[in-house]
């Protein structure tokens, strides 16, 4: 018997009745170790992260920019393994409570074993995957485990999706849809594009519950305007970088900051 | 029996699939719809078949190499010469074909991975003939081995970009490509390189490719009556091997042997042979046999041959693995090179170092089938490429003239 693990979908409708929305913070599990990787995504949750997306470091991210690719490699070089995760997860969950994801590419999981994976995760604590390289018409195996298991299952959607794509995208997700601001990979940017604001609308009448929305968010000022219209914003290069450049104090203060007026 | 030739993708058995991320589904389903209408479009066929004819200078020819063939057991060893092919290798037969393709979108750039240059040397030959944009990818690895095929690109006027990440070959190049695309993808149509990747790529570019094995099957059977008892190829993504193998696969006479590149030995931990040391997993976009470790991490491939020095395999490949309809076997940097030689100097043709894998096992291959056998051999490329390797290799430089 696991004990019941809330997914991602409670939080953020927390949030939502608050008149808010959800901040999701992203970081690599093992970067710059496992240990300080752990510190680090608690002290996300400790200056105002709600939901975490743990990054699972692969050797070919090709939906990452530079920043979290060198954050990912050095993880592997300091011999990050996939059974790491678990751990990461069990001892975060063990500090804070906020629902735990994991980011991750599809082989590391294929060959873990999908339902072995799932069920590692779940013991662990773990609310769910989003997966960056799979869509709902590739995931078969994926949205029978999470079937099972009752876990998240968080598909990304594109400003270049069809509607048809979308309704697809929608149906098979649980926990939120993530909404993919720009045509592009992660990495911080100047704006956050205006077609973040139409995907979540089309999302929404495609019948999403929950829309959040990631790359290029890398301030306050862009949280605060995404969340006037999804669910939720997704920080991914901004944290990454505040931990690379100036260790878990650093990047406590960063959270703080986008958290600010928010909860 | 329905035809082995008739699988026309997105899965090859277990093998194959579209696993790629939501933001370039758009792109890769308007490729395979346009695709798909070309197959039928006599104006398509009829632009293709004269690009051809009067820009590639094909059919290529065979020949016949008695005096190498002394080497094989005196087996009868045919050349199939996509080395005359202009711009040096086969390449050139699918970048035409999706060339037209990105035309027939209205897309007006095109990007491009590469491993030994000749990918993208043909790419940026027809972004030239075609008056479009063009970017390449390139692992900083490559750029330096493959030099001379830099410079044959940017003359051309293609952007060459020297990718540093992960183990700086043609697998990172390729990811390279991806975040690329997916940032312009409404300008940008990407010209994939081999036999691999999501469909409708490991198809589409064996469609293109396929050329290669029709028009030899019919030399051959011109030239000794008979069909050929094996057919040999090179093996890196495999689009050369595809491409010579498909007129055959329903001849079951003829026996198909694939040689991956060996590095220093399959025994070693510096090959790029994913079919005999790999595992089935997903890279790139589609399932197929892999060199990963117990986590699912890629390990890098070793060859000496840029363009065969990568760690995953087309899905058509595996799935004619695992069926039994075609062998694949090892050829290492060390017999690879000796053929490169052997051939130069009983033949006056200097082959690229991937086709020298080919070569390489057709000599073995000879003395097992005997005196009486044929064996066609695709030369998927000429050497020029690999002059400065095998000049180091087999040190051919004067001292104080070696060049990078
Ligand atoms: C001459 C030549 N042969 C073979 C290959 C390997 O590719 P494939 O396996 O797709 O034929 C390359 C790739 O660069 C090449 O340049």
């Amino acid at each position: 018997m696991t004990v019941r693990v809330d997914g991602a979908s409670a939080t953020i409708a927390a949030r939502r009745d608050a008149g808010s929305g959800a901040l999701v913070g992203y970081l690599p599990v093992g970067f710059p170790d496992l240990a300080t990787s752990i510190d680090a995504a608690v002290a996300l949750v400790e200056n105002g992260v709600d939901i975490l997306e743990l990054g699972l470091p692969y050797s070919d991210p090709v939906m990452d920019g530079i920043v979290i690719q060198q954050a990912t490699q050095t993880a592997l070089a300091a011999g990050f393994r996939v059974r790491d995760v678990f751990s990461a997860v069990e001892g975060i969950r063990s500090r804070v409570d906020a629902p735990v994801l994991v980011m991750t590419y599809w082989n590391p999981v294929l060959q873990y074993g999908v339902d072995r994976f799932a069920d590692d995760l779940r013991s662990a604590g773990g609310s769910g995957l989003i997966t960056p390289d799979i869509t709902p018409d590739s995931a078969a195996d994926w949205i029978a485990t999470s079937d099972r298991t009752g876990l998240d299952r968080v598909f990304l959607a594109a400003p270049s999706s069809t509607d048809a794509r979308l309704a697809d995208t929608v149906a098979a997700s649980r926990g939120f849809v993530y909404a993919v601001s720009t045509m592009g990979i992660t990495g911080t940017r100047q704006d956050v594009d205006a077609a973040a604001r139409g995907l979540v609308g089309r999302l929404k009448a495609a019948g999403a519950e929950n829309a959040c929305v990631g790359i290029g968010i890398s301030t306050a000022d862009h949280v605060r305007e995404v969340l006037e219209y999804a669910d939720g914003a997704i920080v991914g290069t901004a944290i990454v970088k505040s931990l690379a450049d100036g260790g878990v104090t650093a990047l406590a203060r960063f959270a703080a900051e986008l958290s600010d007026g928010l909860h | 029996m329905t035809n082995l030739r008739d699988n026309v993708g997105p899965f090859f058995g277990q093998y194959g699939g579209r696993f790629m991320p939501e933001s370039l589904i758009a792109a890769i389903d308007e490729l395979a719809a346009a695709y798909e209408e070309t197959k039928t479009d006599p104006a398509f066929q009829a632009e293709l078949a004269e690009l051809h004819r009067s820009y590639t200078g094909r059919p290529s020819i065979i020949t016949e190499v008695p005096r190498f063939a002394k080497h094989a057991g005196g087996a009868r060893i045919i050349l199939k010469r996509e080395d005359l092919n202009h711009t040096g290798s086969h390449k050139i037969n699918n970048v035409l074909g999706q060339a037209l393709l990105t035309r027939k979108i209205g897309k007006t750039r095109v990007i491009a991975e590469t491993g030994a240059g000749q990918h993208g040397v043909a790419t940026a030959t027809a972004a030239a003939l075609f008056g479009m944009e063009c970017t390449i990818f390139m692992g900083e690895v490559d750029t330096q081995r493959q030099a001379l095929n830099v410079a044959r690109m940017r003359l051309l006027g293609a952007e060459v970009v020297s990718v540093t990440t992960g183990s700086r070959t043609l697998k990172d190049a390729i990811n390279e490509a991806y975040r690329e695309w997916v940032t312009s993808v409404e300008t940008t149509n990407y010209i994939f390189g081999t036999a691999a990747g999501p469909h409708p790529f490991p198809a589409m570019v064996r469609d293109f490719q396929k050329i290669i094995g029709e028009e030899a099957r019919q030399q051959v059977l011109d030239l000794t009556g008979r069909l050929p008892d094996a057919v040999a190829a090179c093996v890196g993504g495999g689009s050369n091997a595809i491409g010579i193998f498909h007129a055959f696969l329903d001849d079951p006479s003829v026996r198909l042997y694939g040689y991956e590149a060996a590095g220093d030995g399959i025994d070693t931990d510096r090959h790029a042979a994913s079919i005999e040391r790999g595992r089935p997993g997903i890279l790139h976009g589609a399932r197929s046999y892999l060199l990963q470790d117990d986590d699912g991490q890629t390990i890098e491939s070793h060859s000496i041959s840029a363009g065969l020095d990568y760690p995953g395999v087309g899905p058509e490949h595996a799935w004619l693995n695992d069926i039994g309809r075609a062998t694949y076997l090892p050829a290492t940097d060390t017999e690879a090179m000796e053929a490169l030689r052997l051939l130069s100097r009983t033949e006056g043709i200097i082959p690229a170092i991937e086709s020298a894998h080919a070569l390489a096992g057709a000599l073995k291959l000879g003395k097992e089938l005997g005196p009486d056998s044929i064996i066609l051999v695709n030369l998927s490329g000429r050497g020029d490429k690999d002059v400065a390797t095998a000049g180091a290799w087999f040190d051919l430089f004067d001292e104080g003239a070696r060049q990078e």
